[in-house]
């Protein structure tokens, strides 16, 4: 690992001073990816700055909205009695990622920050657009069976890695940024980017903000919902395919519902369509034939992950279907 | 064109020559960057580029001073530097488990932690779970039940085993496999791993 410059801050302030000083600093919470990559020479900041003793581990009720600070583990929110009595959706998508070990010091701003797995992007001798502006995509015309159907672009097609953004854009979360001018707040649903012709950018999180905390708003879905993990292995690997699914039913009619999916785009991908089409409706297994259907337009493989194509629409069929027979 | 380089170089701060430099150059030049640092307000530790960190930690229950690089691993740290060398380095990459050990009583892999991150923290390896001569249930229970083959991936294992059922995390076996799952084992010792841990439990030993 090229070695580097390490600050330690114990303040979100000083920790915002710190970046702005520097182009090429980087902040530094659990690491878990971070580290991994400056390992394998993918990123080489010349600065980090360790942001794990800013006070920014708070889960609590304020108001109508669960705030859950930047720095909170995965572990701390999984665990967290308001988190696993109010939003049981994003527990269990939390739980459905890495391992224990991991999900005790990585920090959810982290995991909103953290980097796509495609091998391309990993290996530095590999072509990727995402890594090296201009050099190209490996994976669109070689090994894309991770790869995404939704959103792609001639320059990149690899996926957003996390379960946890996929339960957070489910539920209509906020990201609260800390800027040079005061705080500013986003739609989760706009953190995270397609690639378009930028792939080196994953987010709209500028060069001088920093994630300060995420607010997500109560809801009705915590009696019938569903985070629906295909992988490779029964536990700790990522998804081909995730579904979360929040129902709030009267009798068995659709009265909202929720529904986002991992694993198929570079972005936590929101299924609206999908959501529009069911809002209303009877929660009937044709109906969500049919959601699933409204859900796979626009949908496109690239060889290798052909099987997405019907992969996706059968998990959003059954996590449908899981959400609704929770009760 | 190379002298009219060298003059523009000559003109520029130390600051910013010092981020073009070599290593040496850099080293020569931290003690001014220091000082630069020690005069802004925040409450910064600050180390100059390839400077050495100052960590205080414990492990097992011992203390220890160093001074080290921040690019060190926990891991690196803790089998290079204090030769403990029973937490393994399988993958370096967080993707095996091999390198457990508990920071403040909850399980890490060490490979993927700076050992600088963890000024003030409390390390147990699997050199300090027995006491003196006396074993750890989990490790005998491993044992007993031959939870393991080649035995590269077993003190991380048996970290990870400790901590499942510290953290409540074993009441069942699909929930021990699900809670093991960040630790592989290429022999395949699963099932006895697994075993192993559910004895410990159910004989409610204090772990």
């Amino acid at each position: 690992m090229i070695n580097f410059q390490y600050l330690r801050t114990t303040t979100a302030k000083s920790a915002l001073t710190l970046l702005q000083k520097d182009k090429n600093a980087k902040f530094l919470g659990g690491g878990t990816n971070l580290i991994d990559l400056m390992k394998r020479g993918v990123t080489a900041p010349e600065k980090l700055i360790d942001i794990n003793h800013v006070p920014l581990k708070q889960i609590e009720l304020v108001g109508s909205k669960i705030h859950i600070g930047a720095m909170a583990t995965n572990t701390a929110v999984a665990e967290h009695p308001l988190i696993q009595e109010k939003l049981p959706l994003l527990s269990w998508a939390l739980n459905a990622g890495a391992s224990a070990q991991l999900r005790n010091v990585a920090t959810v701003g982290g995991n909103m920050m953290q980097r796509t797995r495609c091998g391309y992007f990993y290996d530095t001798e590999m072509p990727c657009n995402k890594r090296e502006a201009g050099s190209g995509c490996g994976a669109i015309d070689g090994f894309n069976r991770m790869h995404a159907i939704f959103g792609t672009s001639d320059k990149c097609i690899a996926v957003h890695p996390s379960d946890m953004c996929i339960a957070l854009v489910a539920l209509d979360a906020e990201v609260v940024l800390a800027t040079p001018k005061g705080e500013r707040k986003i739609l989760f649903k706009d953190f995270h980017r397609l690639a378009g012709d930028t792939p080196q950018l994953d987010n709209n999180l500028k060069a001088d903000e920093m994630i300060v905390r995420v607010e997500v708003p109560l809801n009705n879905f915590a009696k019938n919902a569903y985070y629906l993990k295909v992988r490779d292995r029964a536990s700790y690997a990522f998804a081909l395919v995730s579904v979360a699914a929040g129902l709030e039913l009267q009798g068995n009619k659709i009265v909202n519902v929720r529904l986002a999916m991992g694993g198929v785009a570079h972005k936590p991908w929101r299924l609206t369509s999908a959501e529009d089409f069911l809002k209303g409706k009877e929660a009937t297994t044709e109906n969500f034939e049919q959601a699933a259907k409204l859900s796979m337009t626009g949908a496109k493989g690239f060889g290798e992950n052909d099987f997405k194509l019907t992969l996706a629409p059968n998990t959003i069929i059954e996590a449908l279907n899981l959400a609704k027979s929770k009760a | 064109m190379q002298s009219s380089d060298n003059k523009k170089n000559s003109g520029d701060s130390r600051r910013d020559f010092l981020k073009k430099s070599s290593l040496i150059t850099a080293v020569a030049l931290t003690p001014a960057v220091a000082m630069k640092a020690a005069e802004s307000q925040a409450d910064e530790r600050f180390a100059a580029l390839f400077e050495k960190i100052p960590l205080n930690i414990t492990v097992n229950n011992k203390a220890y001073k160093a001074s080290i690089e921040p690019r060190v691993s926990l891991l690196d740290y803790l089998r290079e530097e204090l030769h403990l060398t029973g937490t393994k380095k399988g993958c370096d990459h967080g993707q095996c488990g091999a390198c457990t050990v508990h920071v403040d009583g909850a399980r890490v892999n060490s490979c993927l932690s700076l050992a600088v991150m963890n000024e003030g923290k409390k390390i147990t390896t699997i050199e300090g779970l027995a006491k003196g001569e006396e074993l750890h249930p989990m490790q005998q229970a491993f044992i007993k039940h031959d939870g393991f083959q080649c035995g590269y991936c077993t003190s991380g294992q048996i970290m990870s085993a400790v901590a499942c059922v510290r953290e409540g995390h074993a009441n069942s076996r699909a929930e021990i496999s699900e809670y093991m799952s960040g630790n592989i084992c290429r022999c395949g010792a699963y099932p006895n791993i697994v075993d192993a841990i559910v004895e410990v439990k159910e004989g409610g030993a204090n772990v």
